[in-house]
Order: C-alpha cells, then structure tokens, then sequence
C-alpha cells in the first residue's frame, strides 16, 4: 500500500496513481484540513477498507476518526445522519452499494429529506462512498449498479468517477458540501491510473461533466468503467469516426449545458452506464438531450447498459451482461 | 432556553406547566382536528405528560433530543414554541418548519430537538449519532432518544442501541410503553415481559419505571444521563404510560374500552403531580388554576396566531432542497420547453 503524501508541493503538479490512491488522498487531505471529518463503516480501520481504499488511515487518524462498525448499515448509516445533524461531517463506506438496501430507510427519509422537512434549517453534510459493478465474479448480490435509484430520489446528489483526478476531486466536493452526496465507485477501475493534481484545494464542484476527448461526428456520454473503455475505442476509431467522449461524473445535479453543446455540434449521441437500461441514468440524460437539443439530433439516441437483468456468476454470462467498448461501438456503428 | 431543574420549586412549578402545556395544546389540536381545521395526521401526547417533561428536565439544555410520529410533547418538554408549533399544524409559513413538515416532523437543531419522526424506529440512530457528535468533538452533551413500544421491534433500533453501547456514547434509549402500537397491544407485538430486558443483549443498565410519575421518570434519566456523560455509555429505560387519545385523531378504538382508559386516567400524572405540589407548599390550587387558565389562553393565543398567519408562498415548495444550488429545480419548476426554444 503506498502512501502518497502531498506536503510540500506547488499547486499545478501532479502525480500517476490510481483510483483508489486518490480515494485515499482525498480522505486524508479532507481528514487532515477539517477535525469535524471522519470515516466509518465495515473493517474501515486497521484491515483497510474491502477494497483496501481506506488503507493506512486509521495509523494516521486514530480509531476515533477512522472508525470501524458492527455489521448494522442501518445503524451506522442513521448514526451519520444524526451525527451530521449535530455539527460533524462523516464519511460512511458502505462496503457494496447492493447492502444499501438494508440502510435505505436512513437515506431516503432521513438523510435525504431532513433539510427539507425541517424548512431548511438543518445542513446534512454526509458523505456516502459505496462500490458498484460487476466483473469479478461476485454475482448478483455483489455486482450491481445502482446509483440510478439515488439520483433519481430528490434530495441526495449522485457522483461516479472515472478516473483517479475525479475521484479525488469528487469526493474531496463531497465531503466539502454541506448537501448529502453520495459516491458510487465501480470497483473494477480502482486499479487504472492516472495523473492526479496535488493540490489540496483541488476539488471538481458537482454537476460538471468533463469532455475528455474532442470530437466531430459522435457524442458518447459514459460513467465510471464506461469512460475508459469509451476512450480506447475513440482511439482505435481515429482517422474512421470522430468520437467525443464525455465522463458525465455528477449523475444528479447533471450537466446538461456539456452535453446539449457537445450534441449540437456533433448530432449524434450515445450514452454508456453499467446500469438496468430501464428507467435509468440513460433515460435521464437522452430525456435532457432530447427536450434541449431535440433539433441537434441526426439519428436515435442510442443506449449502452446492462439489459434489464442482475449480474450473473458464470464468467461466460457475466461478460455476456456486462457492456464493454464493443457495445459501444456497436452503437455508434448503427447511427454514424 | 430555560433549563428545567425538577429538583428546585421553579423547576417543578415549570414542570407541571410544561406537562399542562402539552395537555392544553394536544386537547386543542384534538378539537380543531376534529373540526376540520388541521390538515394531515395528528398523533396526541395526552397522558404521556410525564415522560417527556421527567425526562427533559434531567437533560441539560443543550443536550439532544428525538422523536416520535407523537413528538407535540418532546418538543414542548424540550422548550420549544407552542406558537411555532401550532402555526406548523397549521402549515403556515411561521411554522417551525415553515410548513413544510407539520405535526410529524417539528424540528428546531438549535434547541436540541433533532425531529419529530414520521418512521417508526429511525429515531434511536440518530441519537446514536448526536451522541457520536460528542464524542467525537469531546463535548458534555447527551442525546436521548424517544420511541414507542412498537418501535423496539423494528431493527434499526437494536443497531442503535448496539453501536451506542459497543462504542459507549453519550445516549440515553427511553421507550414510552404506551400499551399500544397503533391497535395492537404490547403483548402481541413482544415476547418479553419487560422491553427493558432489551438492555441485557447490549450488557447496559435497564429499567423499568413507571411513566405516570414524573419524578421516577425524571430519576431514572438523571442516573442514565449522568452515567452517558461519565462515558460508561448507554441506558435502556421503559416508561409505562398510556395515552388517553385514539392512535391518531379519528381513531375509533375498537381495540379498547372506556373502562381500560380509566383505570390509567385514574393515575394521571398531572394530578398526581399537582397533587403532590399543593401539599408541599410548592403551588396553592388558586395559583394552580391561574397557571392553567393563563395556559390555556396562551394555546387560544397560539390558535388565533396560526389561523391569521400567512400560508408559504407556493415558490417556497421549490426552496430548501439543497444547501447548494441545483438547476434542475429551477429548470423544472419553470416548466419544461416543447418548442427548441432557449429555455437553459
Ligand atoms: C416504519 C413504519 N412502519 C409503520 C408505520 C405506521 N405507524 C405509525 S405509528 C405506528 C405505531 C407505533 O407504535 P409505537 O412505536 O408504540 O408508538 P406510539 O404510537 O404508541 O407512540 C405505526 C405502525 C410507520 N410510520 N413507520
């Protein structure tokens, strides 16, 4: 486990690491700047966090800060709300975004409508991190993609970065906002790497989306995994078709400025998430597109997710649901 | 905020006009519920009284409090506002929470009340997580959680009570045995003989007290808070009481008689409490009805006040959302485009 120190440094430099070391260094610099921070939840402290995200912090910060849970999301999850209510900024982990399901009730009527209900008068500063996505195996209890159920329920934001830059600037505006936000972390990109800034004061507000290549004759809106995976394939399509990619980041508040422009200038548009195509972060950004740039568009929108069904264990079924660069650039071949 | 110390003449005389307050306020929301004029659910306090005015008063001031679907009396125990209050029965923009939460959800952070609860059981963690507050920024403060006999069956509840005393925070856990969850009785919803026996899991102190006694409920947290702020964590009490209204307002009750009401009416808690007062020497029964006639006027004062406030703005349902700004309520509220046109 290395760990990455950021004393010292200039504001514009930077430094390769991956995803889950720029999870960590956000966590710190935030633990580090602000003594009403701190971190909880499942083998969080000395084991590390499931995906070792959390690593090394409890030596720094001490049990109290870096806390470990009894297995109650519930619990721990309504302790952050009360905990947030009364002048603290947590930072929950909850090991598998499928468990939120045992800690909805926390999220949905308290965390997410404590401000409203009580006329604006209380702030709920609580940060949620939590893992998403399939492709190790781990079947449908441990796979899934959810973070549209949460964007789409008023009250919480909904974050899902691509890369290690937007890891740490997303959770350190996270954990800076005075608004429950919660992070969705696909687990298998927390080894990609990445030029990260090292500024301690760099965040990545919330509700921008960040065009990470330009491009003439396709827009592919994607998330997490889906980013990557877009990017090689523009790549490999260089020279044949001209791909924008865009790493949407926030999914609530949503960009939608990024987009509306990006699909007036190339009128083609396809949207890439690891989630259930129903009902979904698809639908919501070909909604916006189409009410606000209806009369950019060449062709259909076109979809890229999981088809409507849970992770399946089988390797051979799992990459069957799983979408990939492939996929996308099936979508795009039917519209370009 | 007046701290209520039960253990002085003031103290107690402020006690039995708190306890009236609630009375008078829920006998009165009782009756414009009934005439119409409130909308939503109402859940009275009546008969409860000593609960949370006993166990408030061995709160310090800053101390934390949640609550209940039935939280007019936590709040009024805790100091709040009766005019406040009532202009949130009403929905009026005065309210505590400027219409936007009515009777379930009367909140007001700053005097330590963390929310009236419309779920039953979600209120024990975030007790858990005020008394984490204060551990973790080393403070004095405790928090104390209300909750019904229905909601020691719910399992975030025992999450609570479990982290709170694996962890020793400053809580304390106070069930309102009230007999009932909604129509159906204690002993169908528990197979123990005493919900206090839920603190032998947890390995903390449990008691069972009798909640029509102000005093008992008042010593029962007074060892509870102290032990929590001594850092040797949590207490589980059960106060007994009764209400003497429906579930909520409207209720017909066939699950009880006239006659079961009585027998606890018979206890009532005001009365024992006066009772006891007047023969201390600590109120005359003159001074007494002048304190309930001047009571009951300050609620017709509050009804008066909440009726001639204005309602919110219809805007005001867009505003408090979030801390931060997001467009898309006000893309939306605005109303969507159909025609291409600007509209971002
Ligand atoms: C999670 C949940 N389930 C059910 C309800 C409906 N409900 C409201 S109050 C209540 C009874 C609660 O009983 P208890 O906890 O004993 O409190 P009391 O009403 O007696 O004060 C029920 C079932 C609810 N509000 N929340």
């Amino acid at each position: 486990m290395s760990t990455e120190t950021s004393s010292g440094t200039g504001p514009d430099q930077t430094k390769e690491m991956t995803i889950r070391e720029a999870i960590r260094l956000a966590l710190r610099e935030e633990l580090e700047r602000d003594d009403d921070v701190f971190v909880m939840g499942e083998d969080v402290g000395k084991f590390g966090g499931v995906y070792e995200v959390t690593g090394d912090l409890v030596e720094q910060f001490g049990e109290t800060r870096v806390r470990d849970t009894p297995i109650s999301e519930a619990g721990f999850m309504g302790a952050a709300v009360g905990a947030a209510a009364t002048g603290t900024r947590p930072v929950v982990e909850i090991m598998f975004s499928d468990f939120i399901g045992v800690c909805s009730e926390q999220i949905i009527n308290q965390m997410a409508k404590n401000r409203y209900m009580f006329g604006g008068k209380t702030e709920m500063p609580v940060t949620v991190r939590t893992t998403e996505g399939g492709g190790s195996g781990a079947a449908s209890q441990h796979s899934g993609t959810i973070h549209t159920w949460f964007a789409h329920f008023p009250g919480v934001m909904a974050v899902a970065p691509a890369t290690p830059a937007s890891a740490k600037g997303l959770l350190k505006s996270a954990i800076r906002s005075d608004d429950p936000v919660i992070v969705f972390e696909n687990k298998q990109i927390y080894e990609q790497k990445g030029e990260v800034p090292l500024d301690e004061d760099f965040t990545i507000p919330i509700g921008t989306a960040s065009v990470e290549r330009e491009g003439e004759d396709v827009t592919v809106v994607a998330t997490q995994r889906m980013v990557g995976e877009s990017l090689e394939l523009a790549e490999e399509l260089a020279g044949q078709t001209s791909v924008e990619v865009i790493d949407l980041r926030s999914l609530y508040p949503m960009d939608t400025d990024t987009l509306v422009e990006s699909v007036g200038k190339t009128g083609r548009l396809v949207i890439a998430d690891e989630s259930p195509l129903s009902y979904g972060t698809h639908a919501e950004v070909a909604t916006r597109v189409m009410e606000n740039a209806f009369y950019s568009l060449d062709a259909p929108i076109q979809r890229v997710g999981v088809a409507d069904v849970h992770i399946p264990f089988s390797p051979a079924l799992e990459e069957e649901v799983l979408p990939s660069g492939s996929d996308v650039e099936a979508a795009i071949n039917r519209i370009v | 905020m007046v701290v209520l110390d039960i253990e002085t003449e003031d103290g107690q005389r402020e006690a039995l006009r708190r306890m009236l307050t609630i009375r008078a306020f829920d006998t009165k929301a009782a009756d414009l519920f009934s005439d119409g004029e409130l909308p939503g659910f109402v859940h009275l306090y009546v008969g409860e009284e000593a609960v949370g005015v006993g166990a408030c008063s061995a709160l310090e001031s800053d101390d934390y409090i949640t609550s209940t679907h039935r939280g007019h009396g936590h709040c009024i125990a805790k100091g709040l506002d009766p005019d406040l209050m009532m202009a949130e029965l009403f929905g009026k923009a005065d309210g505590y929470c400027n219409g936007k939460g009515g009777s379930m959800h009367i909140a007001d952070v700053d005097a330590g009340m963390l929310g009236a609860n419309g779920i039953v059981g979600a209120g024990p963690p975030l007790a858990t997580g005020a008394a984490l507050t204060s551990h973790l920024k080393g403070e004095d403060t405790v928090a104390l959680a209300f909750f019904g006999d229905g909601a020691v069956a719910q399992g975030q509840v025992h999450e609570a009570v479990n982290l709170a005393a694996t962890w020793s925070l400053p809580a304390v856990f106070l069930v309102e045995n009230n007999q009932y969850g909604e129509a159906t009785p204690v002993e169908k919803q528990h197979n123990v003989q005493n919900l206090s026996e839920t603190a032998e899991a947890y390995n903390i102190p449990g008691f069972t007290v009798d909640g029509m006694d102000i005093t008992a409920v008042y010593e029962a947290v007074k060892e509870a808070r102290k032990r929590a702020a001594d850092g040797e964590g949590p207490t589980f009490i059960e106060a007994e009481t009764y209400r003497y209204h429906g579930h909520f307002e409207g209720d017909q009750q066939p699950y009880r008689t006239e006659e079961d009401v009585a027998i606890w009416k018979d206890r009532d808690a005001i009365e024992t409490f006066k009772r006891r007062l007047v023969d201390a020497g600590t109120i005359t029964e003159a001074e007494f009805d002048e304190m309930k006639a001047e009571i009951d006027q300050q609620i017709e004062d509050a009804v008066g006040k909440a009726k001639d406030a204005a309602y919110p703005d219809p805007s005001e349902a867009y505003e408090d959302m979030f801390n931060a700004a997001v467009p898309e309520i006000s893309d939306f509220s605005s109303g969507m485009r159909a025609d291409g046109g600007e509209n971002r």
